[in-house]
This record gives structure tokens, C-alpha cells and sequence, in this order.
């Protein structure tokens, strides 16, 4: 039966071949760059382990390694600690107003870091910041009570920023707990304190660990609070490292790509070690799917003091972010608000924005590069989840590790990495539009797998095979039954790609050239020129039109159950 | 009509193991049949009727449909399965949630090589509808359809391509009892009338016997016995066969010496000395299992005249309307006996069992 190729093989060479390209390639030239020297016009590349030996034979580096871990290890703490203890109150509680809540708590999601983390230096800044003007105000004193450019407010600041997601991880952990097996631990006669340490913790430890791992991997990656807080006080971890190495002149490639490797080592090892907790975590908690939830603890006149919690917690990552950011897009120039101050109310920094020329072209770009790299990573990746999930084929596991292993690398790393290769492989891309949807397309095909992989996982077999017995080939197949079966899955997925795309700074602020610039790259422009206003009317409008689209997103991603966004 | 030659299916299961599903499995359907394969779970019968599908690639062996090869590893020959107009009634009905009743049905006929009209689509579609009883439901979403109603649009959707053969891969076993029955007899009826040859996979024994005109028993990848549905339940000629198909009690015997009858043997068993019958030839002094039905024991408390009686005593009796089921000990053995309501011995009572000889059936044992 050898006749005309397949449409099948077509469609499955390219896609293995597209997942293969974007995977691979940067990450090779990552490894090969950090080995050599950089090629000029003069001098050839060169073998040389120098790039590690100056990254590690110095007392910088030591400390380098010590604030990073010292950073990331205290932001995951923080930001556990706060999620677990409203996880807990939002489930097992009877705090009020706890349904409102769960909607509530997700908002901060959407906020940028780089906005959030400007919001807080409004706030709490040692000179302009309005908590410590307002308490030496009140008491009198010029005490600095906080301080935002220290290792202590940079752990505040993205601690707090990835709480919600620590909310969300571990409320995921609380509900799928099946409370039979704490009740049938009470009924053999444990008390409240024996059934929560023998049978609660021992049963969450995996989704424990998980989730501060996660947040572990986040905070080491994360490059807006590093950037914005610690580079101006001289406090370095990895990403904030790898900017300045490459910002720096003459720029040191090979350097960077030593520490990148370094960070790409830690964050691989951690998310090793939490997909290894999560798969032997589902043989811990069995979801039951029954109806039924714990009776939820009785707090008597506690609950007040809960729903306080609830409330100073909604304050300090949504109401006071927000509400500094609108009042600095409303004044000429920056200034805390006071009476005098209020009589400079302007809409000037809007007009200024509305009428800055990069800004057009910037939008226009984000637009561009997110819907189009969430229509073809969906697309690809619906492909690739099919070959994972309904297939047989041999080496599908590799295929699958593939699309995942974007995920290993942290955004600036990944900038970095695609960087080298399109600098060293000249196919004319590099300072255009192109190398930014080359980035994004490699740096969310992750996401794309995982929705595609979850609503694949839903479509029975049989659907695809009766197609085939009623005569279908597999292109048909795939276009009538498959696609159509997939498109909530699609869609949500789609939606999600947009939204973490059109925030994304860390991968983009490597390759963006003059022209190409996003809005997340505009907002860090302004930051650079301190045009503080301008920068929050910007600000207010960028997070005004993601809430909206997360809005969408939360109600077509509903029937999919829990999902970060 | 159909044939399938020495045919071999493997598959590896999620740990890499691999799994002999289908072992030299042969038989042939006459056109018209209704041929049904029966075993329990894991049996290898679903991945039979997958193979004939083609919906899994089989290791070796062949597959032949009206004389045309569909599948030979001799001849490197695997027509696909959406080329080999064959109608398959899956177990979960697969029926496609985002079209409705209508569109599930006329699928076949927009995606296969043949360019019909709307029309000529329209019209076949409706006729099908009509045979399975939907016609009313065309244009209702197929997600809200009764589960029993899905079993018929399933069925409609394989029969509107005028399929060569109709694969059933247990079509019952997602239906209450009471709807299950109902829906037996339709198909049954369906078969008939449309001469269909069919090929009908099932772990329910009554189903097998009540739909087919022929049953292939397997267990563990291979055919045990293929017989017509009396035969298989009168004359099992394996342990496993008498086991499966129907309740059943098992005597171990001893062949003491063959009677003047054709297949008649006299046996020595753990309940006394018994004539009884065998498909296979035995010699004195092999070891048969004897497998009597329940409902093949007579039992009276006056001691019947004649050969196969024994005594025994009423150990428990349980009334399930139809009859009665009494467990009776015969020596060290227990026996289930299965009686008319009327009979009215009490537990703890002597009773007398009569086993007709040509109901106690001898399976050889030696040989194996």
C-alpha cells in the first residue's frame, strides 16, 4: 500500500520538526556559547573554560549564588505562607464572605510584576513612599520604617506577587483531598491535632513540596523585582546578573551564558523534582469526585479576625497597587497625595500617552506577536498532544519532553539563549518582529501542551476510531472530530497565551530592537527615563484591558477546572 | 464471507510489557451470520474484533472479507480501517457530542470516496433513522439522547454506509437490564431482516446465546470451543467453557469403562458410580471432570428408580421466584440444584438427585 505521502505524516513531520527547532536550538547554542569566546570580526571563536572560571573563581559569584537562593527561598516561603493560610480559611472555614473572596483573590494575577513592583515602590520606598511618609507624618519622626530596595522588600514584594498562586496550588491540594480519609481517621478515634498531623499533612507533604518548589523556581526566575529593586542598591541575583551582562560595554556574552546555565540548572532540577512530587502525589490524594466537602471548622468570633485577613490582604496586593498607580497617572508630576496635591489633578499623562508615537507601534506589536503565537502554538501543540495522548508511537515520551522543556527555562535565559543563536545564524530575523515570535512561540509552547494534553485526555478513543469505521481519513478526522471536540480546550488555551504573552518583559527586554518594541517594554522605557507618570497612566490602561481579557478567560476556562493564570 | 486465518494481535501495555491479546485465533462467518465472540474480560475478543477493524495491526495471521484480502502479514497487506467499509458499534456508542442526531448519522456518507448528493444524503440518512426508530429525533442535539437511544444512533450511523460487515463491540453492556432485553430482541430482529454478516463481542453469556447463530468462546487470547449456541451450553468440551457459559457443578470422576452407548461412559465420581456422556473419546482409567447443570438435577425425596440417584441432605435453599436453589451435600460434596417453587424440601431433609446421563458431561482431563 506505498502511494501518495499522507497528510497524517505530513502533519506530524512538521509539528515534531517545529517543537524540535524551537526547543533544541537555543539551548544548544546556550551550552556551545558559554564554552567560547565571542566571535568578532577579527578573532574566530575560541574553546575556553574562562567563562566559568570568572563566573566562579569569585567571591562575587559566592554571593551572587547566596542572594538568589536567599531571595528565591524567601519569596517561596512567604508567598507559601501567606496561600496556605488562605487556601485554608477559603476552604475549611467559615470566615464570611469567602465566596466573594476566591473571585477577588485572583485579580492580582493579572497585574504585571513590573507594574506591581513600581506600584510598591510608591509605596513604600525610603523617600517617596506613602507608608513611610504617611507613619512619620502621624508620628512625627523622619525614621524609615520600609525600605523597598533591600533583600527584605524584594522578598516582600514578589513573595506577595506569587501568593495567589500559592492560593490557588494549595487550595487545589485542600479540595482534592477526599475528607473520608480524615474522617475515618476520627472515627478511629484521633483527635483533632492527631488527625491533622497523621493523616492532613502526611497526605498534603507532596503538595507541599510541590508548591514551594514552584514557587522557588518562579522567584529565581523572576527578573522585574531583581531589576527594578535590587540592581539600583547593588543586591545581584542570576537574572539581574545576566541583564547587566549583557547591558553592560562591551557586552559579555559568554559570561551570561555561564550564569544562565547555572539558573537553567537550578530551575531544571526544580521542576524535576516537582513533577516527580505531583505524579507520585496523585497516588496520595485520590479525588473521589463525590460531592461531598469537609464540614468546615467552626471559628466562632475568629472569623472576624479571618475575614480582617481577608481584607488587609485584598488591600495590600490589589486595592493600594492599584490605587497609587491611578493617583500618579493623575498628576503632572509625581507627588504623594495630599491636599496641595489634589489641586494638580490632570489628565495630561493619558494625553501624553495617547499621543507618544512608539506607543502605537508597540500595541500594535503585542498584538500581533500574542495572537499570533497563541494561534500557532495551539495549533502545533493540538498536534503534538495528539501524538502523545492517542498514539502508539515509539519515542512519543521524547516528543513530549520537548514541548515541556521551554518550561525549564526562565524567560531571560531563554531571551539570552535565542539571542546567541539568531547572532550567530544569520537567517534575518534578528532585529526584527520575527525573533520576539520566535521567542514567545518556543517560551508558551508549555501552555499549549498543557491545555491541548487536558482536553485531550477527554476525548474517548472510540470518537476518533468511529470516525475512521465510518470511512473518515485522518485529516478529516482530525478537522471534523477532533477540532471541533477540542475548541473549548482551544480556545481557553489560546486566551491564556494571550495574556501571559502580552505581559511578558523577561524574554523580550534581550531582543527587542527600536521598532519592535511590546508595551511591557514601553512601561520598562518609561521606568529607564523616569517618567513615573506617564508610566502609571500606561499602567492603568494596560491592567484595565488584561483584566478584561482574563475575565473572558475565566469563564471559558471554568469547565476546566483549576488553572494558574 | 468473512475469515480470519491463524491471527495473532500484541500489544504493549502502559509498563511495556507486551501482551499477547490474540493467539492463532481462526474461524469463519458465513454472509448473513451473526457470529458472536464470548470471554471474559481480557480475553482477547475486543482486540479480535479490533484487528478485524482495523483498528489494531496485527502480528501475524489473515484477514479476509468476501474473498478480498483485508489484512495479511504473509502479503504485507493492512487495508485501513476507513477504507474497509465496515459499520462498528462501539462500546460507548462514540457518538460525537458536537453534531446532533442527524449530522452523527450522515458523517459516513460526506466523508467517503463516493461525492453524493445532499439529496441522495438526505434521503438515506432519513431511511436509516426510520429502521432504528430516530426519525422524529433528526434534528435533536445527540448529547441529549437517552442511553438507549444513543445504542440506536450508533447502530444507524454503522448502518447507513452499507457496510460489508457489522462489528458490535459489546453494544448492550452501558443499558439497564429491563432496556437491555428490549434492545436484544431489536437487534436481533435488525440482523434478520437486513441479512447483515456480524460480528458481536460479549462477556454476557445469556446475550451470546440469545443473539447468535454461532459463539466462539475465548479465554486468555485463544478460542476454547466455537460451536452453536446449544452445543456450547450441552456440550462444553472444556473446563473453562462449562464454567463460563451458565452455572455449573463440577464432580472429578474416574473413567472406569465405556458403555455399549456411542459416547456413553460408566465413571466412578467423589458422589458414587455415574453414567455419564463425552464429546471426546476416553480411555479406562483417565481422570473427567463431570459438569451437570443445576437445573439438570432432579431432585424428590422418594427415592427415584433407575441409575445416576444418589442421596443427600438439604444443607440451604434459597427462593428466587422462578425457581428455587437448593444446595445439597452428597458425601463430602456440595451440589447446586436448581428446582420448580414447588418443591418443598426443607433444609436439613433427605433428598434423592437423578442426573440424566446424557446431561452429566465428562471432560477428559488426562490429556492436558
Amino acid at each position: 500500500m506505498q502511494r501518495r505521502i499522507d497528510l497524517k505524516w505530513v502533519a506530524i513531520a512538521l509539528s515534531v520538526a517545529i517543537v524540535a527547532y524551537l526547543a533544541l536550538m537555543p539551548l544548544g547554542f546556550l551550552l556551545w556559547q558559554s564554552f567560547f569566546t565571542p566571535r568578532t570580526a577579527a578573532k574566530a571563536a575560541q574553546f575556553t573554560f574562562e567563562n566559568y572560571r570568572v563566573a566562579y573563581a569569585s567571591t562575587e559569584t559566592a554571593r551572587l549564588f547566596l542572594n538568589s537562593l536567599r531571595y528565591a527561598a524567601g519569596s517561596a516561603l512567604f508567598a507559601f505562607a501567606v496561600g496556605t493560610l488562605l487556601a485554608w480559611m477559603n476552604e475549611r472555614t467559615n470566615t464570611p464572605f469567602k465566596t466573594v473572596f476566591f473571585g477577588l483573590a485572583l485579580i492580582p494575577l493579572i497585574i504585571p510584576g513590573i507594574l506591581f513592583t513600581v506600584a510598591w515602590i510608591f509605596l513604600a520606598s525610603p523617600k517617596i513612599g506613602l507608608i513611610n511618609l504617611a507613619l512619620q507624618g502621624l508620628l512625627g519622626t523622619d525614621y524609615v520604617f520600609v525600605n523597598v530596595y533591600s533583600i527584605w522588600g524584594m522578598i516582600w514584594v514578589d513573595g506577595l506577587h506569587y501568593s495567589p498562586m500559592a492560593f490557588l496550588l494549595m487550595t487545589a491540594a485542600f479540595r482534592s483531598m477526599d475528607p473520608a480519609l480524615e474522617e475515618s481517621a476520627m472515627m478511629s478515634g484521633a483527635g483533632i491535632l492527631q488527625t491533622a498531623w497523621h493523616v492532613t499533612l502526611k497526605l498534603a507533604w507532596p503538595a507541599i513540596f510541590a508548591t514551594l518548589l514552584i514557587l522557588f523556581v518562579r522567584s529565581i526566575e523572576s527578573f522585574e523585582v531583581p531589576a527594578l529593586l535590587g540592581l539600583p542598591v547593588g543586591i545581584y541575583v542570576f537574572t539581574s546578573s545576566i541583564y547587566q551582562a549583557i547591558h553592560q560595554y562591551p557586552s559579555q556574552i559568554g559570561l551570561a551564558c555561564a550564569y544562565g546555565v547555572t539558573l537553567l540548572l537550578i530551575t531544571t532540577l526544580g521542576i524535576y523534582f516537582q513533577s516527580r512530587l505531583t505524579g507520585r502525589g496523585s497516588k496520595y490524594s485520590t479525588i473521589t469526585g463525590k460531592g461531598f466537602r469537609p464540614r468546615p471548622v467552626d471559628l466562632g468570633r475568629w472569623r472576624y479576625l479571618t475575614a480582617a485577613i481577608f481584607i488587609v490582604y485584598l488591600l495590600l496586593i490589589v486595592a493600594l497597587p492599584f490605587l497609587v498607580l491611578v493617583w500618579s497617572s493623575l498628576q503632572k508630576f509625581y507627588s504623594p497625595p495630599s491636599i496641595a496635591a489634589l489641586q494638580n489633578l490632570t489628565l495630561d499623562p493619558y494625553r501624553f500617552v495617547f499621543n507618544y508615537a512608539p506607543l502605537a507601534n508597540s500595541v500594535w506589536n503585542t498584538l500581533v506577536l500574542s495572537t499570533g503565537s497563541a494561534t500557532v502554538i495551539m495549533l502545533v501543540t493540538s498536534v503534538i498532544c495528539w501524538i502523545t495522548v492517542k498514539t502508539k508511537m515509539p519515542g512519543r515520551w521524547l516528543l513530549d519532553n520537548l514541548a515541556s522543556l521551554p518550561l525549564m527555562f526562565p524567560g531571560i535565559v531563554l531571551g539570552l539563549a535565542i539571542l546567541i543563536f539568531y547572532l550567530n545564524v544569520n537567517i534575518g530575523v534578528y532585529g526584527t518582529l520575527w525573533i520576539l515570535f520566535l521567542a514567545y512561540l518556543t517560551r508558551f509552547l508549555p501552555y499549549g501542551m498543557r491545555y491541548n494534553t487536558t482536553s485531550m485526555l477527554q476525548i474517548h478513543k472510540e470518537l476518533e476510531e468511529s470516525a475512521h469505521m465510518s470511512g473518515a481519513s485522518w485529516g478529516t478526522t482530525f478537522r471534523r472530530i477532533l477540532l471541533p471536540l477540542l475548541k473549548p480546550g482551544l480556545i481557553a488555551g489560546w486566551i491564556y497565551i494571550v495574556i501571559v504573552s502580552t505581559r511578558e518583559l523577561s524574554t523580550s527586554i534581550l531582543l527587542y530592537s527600536p521598532g519592535t518594541e511590546v508595551v511591557s517594554i514601553v512601561i520598562w522605557e518609561l521606568w529607564e527615563n523616569g517618567q513615573y507618570v506617564e508610566l502609571s497612566a500606561l499602567g492603568v490602561m494596560f491592567i484595565i484591558a488584561l483584566f478584561f481579557l482574563v475575565m473572558a478567560a475565566q469563564i471559558l476556562g471554568r469547565r476546566f477546572g483549576l488553572k494558574e493564570v | 464471507m468473512l475469515k480470519v486465518d491463524r491471527l495473532c494481535t500484541e500489544y504493549t501495555d502502559e509498563r511495556g510489557r507486551v501482551v499477547k491479546a490474540a493467539q492463532d485465533v481462526s474461524f469463519e462467518v458465513p454472509a448473513g451470520k451473526l457470529f458472536t465472540l464470548l470471554g471474559p474480560s481480557g480475553c482477547g475478543k475486543t482486540t479480535t474484533l479490533r484487528s478485524i477493524a482495523g483498528l489494531e495491526r496485527p502480528k501475524s495471521g489473515e484477514i479476509l472479507v468476501e474473498g478480498t484480502i483485508v489484512y495479511s502479514s504473509g502479503k504485507n497487506t493492512f487495508v485501513a480501517p476507513n477504507k474497509r467499509n465496515f459499520g462498528m458499534v462501539f462500546q460507548s456508542y462514540a457518538i460525537w457530542p458536537h453534531m446532533n442526531v442527524f449530522q452523527n448519522a450522515a458523517f459516513p456518507l460526506q466523508v467517503g470516496r463516493a461525492k453524493r448528493s445532499r439529496r441522495e444524503i438526505r434521503e438515506k440518512v432519513m431511511r436509516v433513522l426510520e429502521t432504528v426508530g430516530l426519525e422524529a429525533l433528526a434534528d435533536r442535539e445527540a448529547t441529549g439522547l437517552s442511553g438507549g437511544q444513543q445504542q440506536r444512533l450508533a447502530l444507524a450511523r454503522a448502518l447507513v454506509m452499507e457496510p460489508k460487515l457489522l462489528l458490535l463491540d459489546e453494544p448492550l453492556s452501558n443499558l439497564d437490564a429491563k432496556l437491555r432485553e428490549r434492545m436484544r430482541f431489536e437487534l436481533k430482529r435488525l440482523q434478520h431482516e437486513l441479512g447483515l454478516t456480524t460480528v458481536y463481542v460479549t462477556h454476557d453469556q445469556s446475550e451470546a446465546l440469545a443473539l447468535s447463530h454461532e459463539i466462539a468462546v475465548m479465554n486468555q487470547g485463544r478460542i476454547v470451543q466455537i460451536g452453536a449456541p446449544r452445543d456450547i451450553y450441552e456440550r462444553p468440551r472444556d473446563k473453562f467453557v462449562a464454567d463460563f457459559v451458565g452455572t455449573t457443578n463440577f464432580i472429578e470422576a474416574t473413567v472406569v469403562a465405556a458403555e455399549h452407548g456411542a459416547d456413553h461412559y460408566r465413571v466412578q465420581s467423589a458422589i458414587g458410580e455415574l453414567l455419564a456422556c463425552s464429546v471426546e473419546r476416553l480411555d479406562r482409567g483417565d481422570t473427567a471432570l463431570l459438569s451437570v447443570r443445576p437445573e439438570d438435577i432432579a431432585l424428590s425425596e422418594q427415592r427415584p428408580d433407575g441409575i445416576n440417584v444418589c442421596e443427600g441432605t438439604v444443607r440451604a435453599r434459597v427462593f428466587l421466584g422462578e425457581y428455587l436453589d437448593f444446595q445439597v451435600s452428597v458425601g463430602e460434596r456440595l451440589l447446586l440444584a436448581r428446582a420448580h417453587p414447588s418443591v418443598k424440601t426443607a433444609v436439613g431433609q433427605r433428598t434423592y438427585l437423578y442426573m440424566p446421563p446424557e446431561k452429566c458431561i465428562a471432560i477428559n482431563q488426562s490429556s492436558h
